[in-house]
C-alpha cells in the first residue's frame, strides 16, 4: 500500500540511474559491434557479436601485461599503505611521545598540496634510482599516504581503551600490541580504507603514464590512453578495451561494496 | 585479580620514566616507515617543486637558476590565462554535484523505499569505472556523426554538433561527465550525513505540522550544512586538479586542444611533453597558492553558514 505512494520518488530516481547506467550499455553495445554497425545511423541495437573487437585489443596493446602491472601496483600500494599507514595511525593515536601532534600536523599538510606538485620531483627520483619503466616505478610513491593515516587514526581513536590496558598491563610492548590486539579490532576500518585504495590506485593516471612509457610496463589506464591514440576513430575496439580494462573492479565492487560504501561514507563523517 | 592491581599500582612511579622511555621509542619507531616516505616522496618533493620553479631545463636535464624568470614569463602567457579561467569554470560547474547528490540520497532515503542498494549501486558504477574508460566512452556518446546522443537529439528533432571536437561546447561537454562521475560519490556521503540526523527531529516537526519540504528546509538542510562544506572543499579541489578526462576526451589533435586547457593539463604539457621542467613546476606552484588560497576562503565563509550541531 505504501509503495504504491512511492511511485514518483521511483521515478524520479530511474530517469537518474538510466543516465548513470545508459553510457555502460553504449559501451557494451558497441563493443559487440562491426566497424560499419557502429557508424550506422540510426544506431544498431542488435550488434553482430563482433568477438573479435577483444582479441583485437590484445594484439594491438601488451594487455595482459598491463593488466598485471595493474594488479602488481595496485597491491603493493595497498598492503604498503595499510602496512605504513595503520602503523603511524596507531602511534599517532594512542602513544605518547614529543613532536607527535607537530609531526602528525606535519604529515598532513601533504593533503592540501595539489599532486602536481610531487610530479616532477617524484619523477626525478624515480629516475634517479634508475626505475624509470619498472614495476617499482610504478608503486613507489604511492606506498604512503597521508590521507590513510588520517583516516585509521580517526578509527584507532573510536576503539575502547579497556583491551590495550589489560594488555599493557600484562607487559607487551606497543608494536605487539598492535598487531595482536588493535589490528584485529581494527579490520572493518583497514577493510574500508583498503578497499578505498585499490580504487584509487586502479584509475590513476597521471603517475603511470608519466613514469612508464614502455608500453610493456604501463598500467591500463595508461594503456586505454595509447590504445585511444592507434584506434581513434574504432570504437568498437576501444570499447572492447576501456570495458575490459574496467571489468575487474567492478567485480571487486559488488563483491566488496559495502566496506566501499562504509569507507566513502567515513571519510565524509570525519 | 585486586591485589595484582594493587601491586601494578605501587610498581608504577619506579617504572614510570622507563616505560615513557620506551613508549618515546616505540612511538618513533611506528611512525618511521610512513614518515621517512612521506618526507622522502611528498614533503621534500614540495620544497623541490618550489626550488625547480626558479630554474630553467634543458632537454638533457640540466638545470640552471633563472630566478623569477619563470613566473614573468607565465604572467604573460595568454595560455596561463586561459588555462586558469578554465579550471575555475571546471571547479564551479563541479559543484553542481552537490545540489544534485543531495536531492538523490534525499530520495534514497524516503522511508519505506525499497530497492535502495539497487539503486545505489547503480549510481555508483561511475565511481568504480577508471576515468580512462569513462573519457572513452562519453568521447563516443558526445560524437557528432554517430554518438548516441546526437541520435536521441534528433529523434525531438534537434541537430547535435561535434560536442568534443567544437571549442565552444568541449570544456562543458566534460564538466557534465565530471559530475556524473563524482554524483554517486557524493551521494554515499549525503546518505550517511542525513542518517546522522535524528529521527525525533522530524517527529517533532511533523507534530508542530511542518510538511515533508518544510521539514528538508528547516531540519535536513541546516544539518547536512557540514557535510555540504566538506563536500565543497573536496569537490573544488577535484575540479582545480582535474585531468585524466580532459586528457583522454580531447587529445591533441582536436581543435579543442588549443582553447579547452585546464592548468593541469598545462602543467603536464609543459613539464612532460615539452621537457620544460623548470616552468611546469612555476605552474604547479601557482596552482598550489591558488588551492590554499581558495580553500582558506571556504573555511572562513564556512563560520556563516555550517551549523554545527
Amino acid at each position: 500500500m505504501r509503495n504504491g505512494r512511492l511511485w514518483p520518488v521511483h521515478l524520479v530516481l530511474a530517469v537518474g540511474a538510466a543516465a548513470m547506467v545508459v553510457p555502460f550499455f553504449w559501451e557494451v553495445l558497441t563493443s559487440l559491434k562491426t566497424f560499419t554497425e557502429s557508424t550506422r545511423v540510426p544506431p544498431t541495437w542488435i550488434p553482430s557479436f563482433e568477438w573479435s573487437n577483444f582479441t583485437r585489443v590484445l594484439d594491438s596493446t601488451p594487455f595482459v601485461q598491463q593488466f598485471g602491472n595493474t594488479v602488481v601496483m595496485t597491491v603493493v600500494r595497498t598492503l604498503a599503505q595499510l602496512l605504513f599507514c595503520s602503523l603511524a595511525a596507531y602511534a599517532f593515536a594512542r602513544l605518547r611521545f614529543p613532536g607527535r601532534n607537530v609531526i602528525f600536523v606535519l604529515l598532513l599538510s601533504v593533503l592540501m598540496v595539489p599532486d602536481q606538485l610531487f610530479l616532477i620531483p617524484q619523477y626525478q627520483i624515480i629516475k634517479g634510482l634508475d626505475l624509470l619503466n619498472t614495476l617499482p616505478g610504478l608503486f613507489l610513491p604511492g606506498m604512503f599516504s597521508a590521507f590513510g593515516t588520517f583516516m585509521l587514526r580517526q578509527f584507532f581513536m573510536g576503539l575502547p581503551d579497556e583491551i590495550e590496558e589489560a594488555a599493557r598491563l600484562d607487559g607487551a610492548n606497543p608494536l605487539r600490541i598492535f598487531w595482536s590486539v588493535m589490528l584485529p579490532l581494527a579490520r572493518p576500518g583497514l577493510l574500508a580504507f583498503g578497499v578505498l585504495t585499490v580504487l584509487w590506485s586502479w584509475k590513476d593516471l597521471m603517475w603511470p603514464l608519466v613514469v612508464n612509457t614502455d608500453p610493456e610496463k604501463m598500467t591500463l589506464s595508461a594503456g586505454l590512453a595509447a590504445l585511444h591514440g592507434e584506434h581513434v576513430t574504432e570504437y568498437p575496439v576501444l570499447m572492447a578495451g576501456s570495458l575490459m580494462a574496467t571489468l575487474p573492479i567492478i567485480v571487486v565492487f559488488v563483491v566488496l561494496q559495502r566496506q566501499l560504501i562504509q569507507g566513502i561514507a567515513f571519510t565524509g563523517s570525519k | 585479580m585486586e591485589r595484582a592491581a594493587v601491586e601494578g599500582a605501587a610498581a608504577r612511579p619506579a617504572t614510570r620514566t622507563r616505560l615513557r622511555d620506551r613508549e618515546w621509542f616505540w612511538g618513533y619507531l611506528m611512525i618511521a616507515p610512513l614518515t621517512l616516505g612521506l618526507g622522502v616522496f611528498y614533503l621534500w618533493p614540495v620544497l623541490q617543486s618550489v626550488y625547480y620553479s626558479f630554474t630553467e631545463w634543458t632537454l638533457f636535464g640540466d638545470s640552471s637558476w633563472v630566478g623569477l624568470d619563470n613566473y614573468a614569463t607565465l604572467l604573460r602567457d595568454p595560455e596561463v590565462g586561459k588555462a586558469l579561467w578554465n579550471t575555475f569554470l571546471v571547479a564551479a560547474f563541479g559543484l553542481l554535484v552537490i545540489p544534485v547528490s543531495i536531492a538523490v540520497a534525499a530520495l534514497l532515503n524516503t522511508r519505506g523505499l525499497r530497492l535502495v542498494s539497487f539503486y545505489r549501486t547503480l549510481y555508483f558504477l561511475p565511481v568504480v569505472t577508471m576515468p580512462a574508460a569513462v573519457a572513452l566512452i562519453w568521447r563516443w556518446l558526445y560524437n557528432g556523426e554517430y554518438g548516441l546522443i546526437n541520435y536521441l537529439l534528433s529523434l525531438v528533432g534537434v541537430t547535435g554538433r561535434s560536442w568534443i571536437s567544437d571549442p565552444s561546447t568541449a570544456l562543458y561537454a566534460v564538466m557534465v561527465v565530471f559530475v556524473w562521475t563524482y554524483l554517486g560519490y557524493f551521494t554515499v556521503i549525503f546518505m550517511a550525513g542525513l542518517q546522522g540526523i535524528p529521527g525525533h527531529l522530524y517527529e517533532a516537526a511533523a507534530i508542530d505540522g511542518a510538511g515533508r519540504f518544510r521539514q528538508f528546509f528547516r531540519i535536513t538542510l541546516p544539518l547536512l550544512t557540514p557535510t555540504v562544506f566538506f563536500s565543497g572543499v573536496l569537490m573544488v579541489m577535484y575540479g582545480l586538479q582535474m585531468f585524466d578526462l580532459l586528457y583522454l576526451m580531447f587529445g591533441k589533435n582536436s581543435p579543442a586542444w588549443a582553447d579547452n586547457k585546464t592548468i593541469v593539463l598545462l602543467f603536464y604539457n609543459k613539464a612532460f611533453e615539452e621537457g620544460a621542467k623548470g616552468y611546469g613546476a612555476a605552474i604547479a606552484v601557482v596552482l598550489m597558492a591558488i588551492t590554499l588560497a581558495i580553500t582558506a576562503v571556504q573555511f572562513r565563509l564556512q563560520r556563516r553558514w555550517v551549523h554545527y550541531a
